[in-house]
Formats: C-alpha cells, sequence, structure tokens
C-alpha cells in the first residue's frame, strides 16, 4: 500500500466487484446447448410441428384429456378422504387402529401402483362374484366381478388406495405440526375431540397439507397415464392409438406432453391461492402470480418466503 | 350420580366453596408429583399459587379442570368431581359429553397464550360460545365485542394473533375464557412468557376480574399481584403445600424456612 492509496479520500475509493470467470464460462455453454436444441425443435423433419397443430385439439385427444382429468380430480379426492381417515386412525391411542394404519400405508405405499393396479384389474382371479346373503331371505343380489371391474373402475380403485397412503402421512405430519397447546385450550373450552379435531387441528394443519398435496396431485396427474396398460382411454392411449394407424408417434407425444404440462399450470396457479388462502393468518404478503409461475418451473431464483 | 349437597356432607366441604382439594395425589409413572394437597377456594375469592418450578403447582391447576388426572384424594368444582361420578363408594370416568360440560365452565389461561392461531380475536371468543353452548352468532359476537372492549382490545377484533403483542394475546385469551361465563377462572403462570413491560397491562385485566367478584385460582411468580389481590396464597414446594395464609401476613412473616428462602429470591 503507496503513500497515495492511504491519502485518497474516502470518496474517491471504487469498488471493483470479483470476476465470476465461472460463472459467465456456464453461461456460454448453456447458452449453446440451448441453440442446439432450438434449431433441432426447428428443423429436424421427425418433430413435424405441422402435425402437432393438427392433433392437439383432436377430438379423441381433447376426449382422453378429460377422462386423465376425471381419473385424477376423482383418486385425489377419494385419496384425501381415506388418507385422513388412515391418518386419524395412525394417531389413535388406539394400538389395533394404529398398527392397522402403519400396515396400510407399509403396503399401500410400498407396492408400486402399476403392479397394484394390474392386481385390482384382474380381481376376477381371486373374487368371482359378490352376493349378498341374508339368513332366513337367501340371497339378494349377485354381480360378477368383472362386471363391476371396468378399467376405469380398477384404476380409481388401485391407484386412490395407493395415493391415500402417501395422503395418510401428509395428513399426518399436518396434524402432529400443531402445537398441543391448542388443542389444551379448545379443551379448556370444553370443545370434544371430533369438535376439536374439525374446528382447531385440521384447519391448522392445512398449512402444511396443502403444498405437499399440490405436489401429490401433479405427480397422480401423470401417474395417471399408467392406466393405458390396462385400455382406460386417457390422455396418452388416446394418442397411442392414433400413432399406432398413423405412426406419426414423435408429434403424438409432443401433444401429449402439452396437455400435461398445460394441467400442471394450472394446478401450480390454484395452489397457490389455496396456499394463501390457509396461510393467511400469517400476515405475510402472499407471493404474487408470476412467482408462483416462476417456482413452478423452478427457472430464476426466487426467495423463499419466510 | 350423587349431587353437589351429598358430596358436600360426604367430604365436609364448606357451603360457599367453589374449589375444593383434599388429599389430591398425582404420580407420573413413578414420580409423584402431587403428595396430598389440601385446598378450599370460597367462591368469589382469588387463591394465589407460588413456589419454585417443579413444585408441581401447575400440575395441580391442571388437575382442576381435568387436563391431568388426579391419582388420589378428592378435587371438587362447585361441589362436583370434574372428571368422575361417585357412586357406590367409586368414582367412574365421564363420558366425554359430561366432561366438555363441566370443563366449559371452568375458565383457563394459559403461560403461552395458547390462542387458535387461524381466528382472528373476535372467532377465537365466539368460536366456543357457538359451537359447545349453541349461542346464536350474532349475540356471541355482540358479546365478544363487550368482553375485547372490557380488556381494552375493542379496536383488536379482526386481528390474528400473530400481528397482537404478548400483552394483548393473553388479553384475548382472558376474553377468552370469560367468554363461556365460567364460575372459576384457572390462570397458569400467565405473566410468565410475557417482556417484563407487557406484564402491567394483563395484571390490571386480572385484578379488574377480582374486584368484579370473579373466582380465581392463579399459579404466578407475581408476588406484588398475590400481596395485593389474593385472598389467600399457598406456597408449593416438593409437591406438598409447605405454607399458607393470609397474604401480606404471610410475605411480611414467613413462618416456613423453605418460604422464606424463597421469598427472598422473587421479592
Amino acid at each position: 500500500m503507496d503513500r497515495a492509496e492511504t491519502q485518497a479520500p474516502p470518496e474517491a475509493l471504487t469498488v471493483v466487484p470479483l470476476r465470476h470467470y465461472g460463472l459467465w464460462v456456464g453461461t456460454a455453454i448453456t447458452l449453446v446447448i440451448l441453440g442446439l436444441i432450438l434449431k433441432a425443435l426447428a428443423t429436424n423433419p421427425a418433430f413435424d410441428w405441422p402435425t402437432v397443430g393438427k392433433y392437439l385439439f383432436h377430438p379423441s385427444i381433447i376426449r382422453g384429456l378429460g377422462q386423465t382429468l376425471l381419473l385424477t380430480i376423482t383418486i385425489m379426492v377419494l385419496a384425501i378422504i381415506i388418507g385422513t381417515i388412515v391418518a386419524i386412525m395412525r394417531l389413535s391411542p388406539s394400538r389395533v387402529l394404529n398398527a392397522f394404519a402403519s400396515a396400510y400405508i407399509w403396503f399401500f405405499r410400498g407396492a408400486p401402483a402399476l403392479i397394484q393396479l394390474i392386481f385390482w384389474f384382474n380381481l376376477s382371479l381371486i373374487v368371482r362374484e359378490f352376493s349378498l346373503t341374508l339368513p332366513f331371505v337367501g340371497t339378494l343380489f349377485t354381480i360378477k366381478t368383472n362386471d363391476v371391474m371396468t378399467p376405469f373402475v380398477a384404476a380409481v380403485i388401485a391407484l386412490s388406495l395407493h395415493e391415500a397412503g402417501y395422503m395418510a402421512e401428509i395428513v399426518r405430519a399436518g396434524i402432529n405440526s400443531v402445537a398441543s397447546g391448542q388443542t389444551e385450550a379448545a379443551g379448556s373450552l370444553g370443545m370434544n375431540h371430533r369438535l376439536i379435531l374439525r374446528r382447531i387441528t385440521l384447519p391448522q394443519a392445512m398449512r402444511f397439507i396443502v403444498p405437499p398435496t399440490g405436489n401429490e396431485t401433479i405427480n397422480l396427474l401423470k401417474t395417471t397415464s399408467l392406466v393405458t396398460i390396462i385400455a382406460v382411454n386417457d390422455l396418452l392411449y388416446a394418442a397411442q392409438s392414433i400413432y399406432a394407424r398413423t405412426f406419426e408417434t414423435i408429434p403424438l407425444l409432443i401433444v401429449v406432453a402439452f396437455w400435461y404440462l398445460f394441467v400442471v399450470t394450472i394446478l401450480s396457479i390454484g395452489q397457490h391461492y389455496i396456499e394463501q388462502y390457509y396461510g393467511r393468518s400469517d400476515q405475510q404478503q402472499g407471493a404474487s402470480l408470476g412467482e408462483t409461475l416462476r417456482r413452478a418451473f423452478r427457472f430464476g431464483r426466487v426467495a423463499q418466503p419466510a | 350420580m350423587t349431587s353437589k349437597a351429598e358430596n358436600q356432607a360426604r367430604f365436609g366441604v364448606p357451603v360457599d366453596s367453589m374449589v375444593f382439594a383434599r388429599g389430591v395425589r398425582k404420580s407420573f409413572g413413578n414420580a409423584e408429583v402431587l403428595k396430598g394437597i389440601d385446598l378450599n377456594v370460597p367462591t368469589g375469592s382469588v387463591a394465589c399459587v407460588i413456589g419454585p418450578s417443579g413444585s408441581g403447582k401447575s400440575t395441580f391447576l391442571r388437575c382442576i379442570n381435568h387436563l391431568e388426572e388426579v391419582s388420589g384424594g378428592v378435587l371438587l368444582v362447585d361441589g362436583e368431581f370434574v372428571g368422575y361420578d361417585l357412586r357406590h363408594g367409586k368414582l367412574y370416568e365421564v363420558n366425554n359429553k359430561l366432561l366438555c360440560q363441566r370443563r366449559a365452565d371452568i375458565g383457563m389461561v394459559f403461560q403461552s397464550f395458547n390462542l387458535f392461531s387461524h381466528m382472528t380475536a373476535l372467532e377465537n371468543l365466539i368460536e366456543a360460545p357457538i359451537m359447545v353452548r349453541g349461542m346464536s352468532k350474532g349475540e356471541a359476537k355482540d358479546k365478544a365485542h363487550a368482553l375485547l372492549e372490557r380488556v381494552g382490545l375493542s379496536a383488536k377484533a379482526d386481528a390474528y394473533p400473530r400481528q397482537l403483542s404478548g400483552g394483548q394475546q393473553q388479553r384475548v385469551a382472558i376474553a377468552r375464557a370469560l367468554a363461556m361465563n365460567p364460575k372459576v377462572l384457572l390462570f397458569d403462570e400467565p405473566t410468565s412468557a410475557l417482556d417484563p413491560e407487557l406484564v402491567g397491562e394483563v395484571l390490571v385485566v386480572m385484578r379488574d376480574l377480582a374486584e368484579s367478584g370473579m373466582t380465581m385460582v392463579v399459579v404466578t411468580h407475581e408476588i406484588g399481584f398475590a400481596r395485593e389481590v389474593g385472598d389467600q396464597l399457598i406456597f408449593m414446594d416438593g409437591g406438598v403445600v409447605e405454607e399458607r395464609g393470609e397474604p401480606r401476613e404471610m410475605i411480611a412473616n414467613p413462618q416456613s424456612p423453605r418460604t422464606r428462602e424463597f421469598l427472598s429470591h422473587v421479592l
């Protein structure tokens, strides 16, 4: 340090930022790769964009999309109901209920969804028919398993039981996150167990339950594509039926991917508003819609709200 | 089910007694926390319980509204066992519905406030009157506004607990307990979690309650409050009542060496 530097007036000092050479190199490489991908997308004839456009709103694709959405909603609603019941059993003081719930979660979460799907579809191999027989009255009705267990019903049962295994753990963690003082305070006001659960514990648990449930819904939307294996006419199955005929495989897969991404985007927006609703007592300013979209696609660095 | 009068005759409970304890014991596993507590809190009076931590004073308070089950002894609120019915010389645990009914008459204020964090101050106050007492929403709201005014927080009716200071939260918690029209109000170290400058506002509300004739059992470290507001002072240590008496007298002239030592630390 020479004399001139030590004599310089403080306001004359400039700040020289550190140069992040590694960051520049990484950015350059990323841009090159991005360029190559775009070039491939634009020039490779296999992508066949006009065909993509032709099938994007094709009636059977739209029907398939409808079926996928119907499956996702039905399964998720059932999974939330079953999962909540299992979670409450899991937290019960009764050892039997507790063990049953643990076994449920262990089995239905542990066994692969695809195997459960094929199993329910083939239930008739174990149970041929269901009948209701009352003493002194006789058999009231009998139905063949194959008549009830349509591909759609098999898909709903299999995937909702599977998903409920995950939901049970999410709900349980949510309930456990509520401070025990809340239950005590409610009890000292004369509220009974059921009232406390419904009015005090679950509403507060929702803030912890909603974000992972949103993820589960998005996951489930994509998992429903497994049902093509038992010939449920969902989005992917509709596309497969077309390209099996026309051999336009890649364009139709792009169509399918487009619709999945589209629905995931809508779900992310919905999740944002639900989270805001349950977090309203937090006083924190809710994240803007743009921020939510950015978070959904994970581009840009978004500061986590405190 | 025995009547209030029968219980009173049987256990020698004074006619004006609101909280009556005789030989109350409580164990957690092998650890005996309460080793025979006797106490009588006449209706309209204030009993203050002091003692070092671990002396069992909070546990005793929680036994009064059956948040903890007693292991032995007699503990009556307004002449009734809270969690039991006495039949044929045995204490039968009461069903949930009856327990809830009885608890609704016993207000409790906690050290950590325990306001329902997903509800505004007003919603905290109307929740139990509507859901437990079946009060109409309009009536509950009118009453809640009056109570919030009484604790000096009418402007904060729509605030969530997180938006309130500790002292304000505790005042809302007191108003919430009052909304049930309790026969007796239990305070479990109501000012211990507060910053020193916020203690005063809570004590003012409690003093006002005592003057209005509310029966109160207060576990506290505020000796000044005990001296000025309390009708009796109980010093607990090691699960027994070490000394009891008229607050001014006892604080000025403690008889037991253990009491003297404790008071010398907190005064």
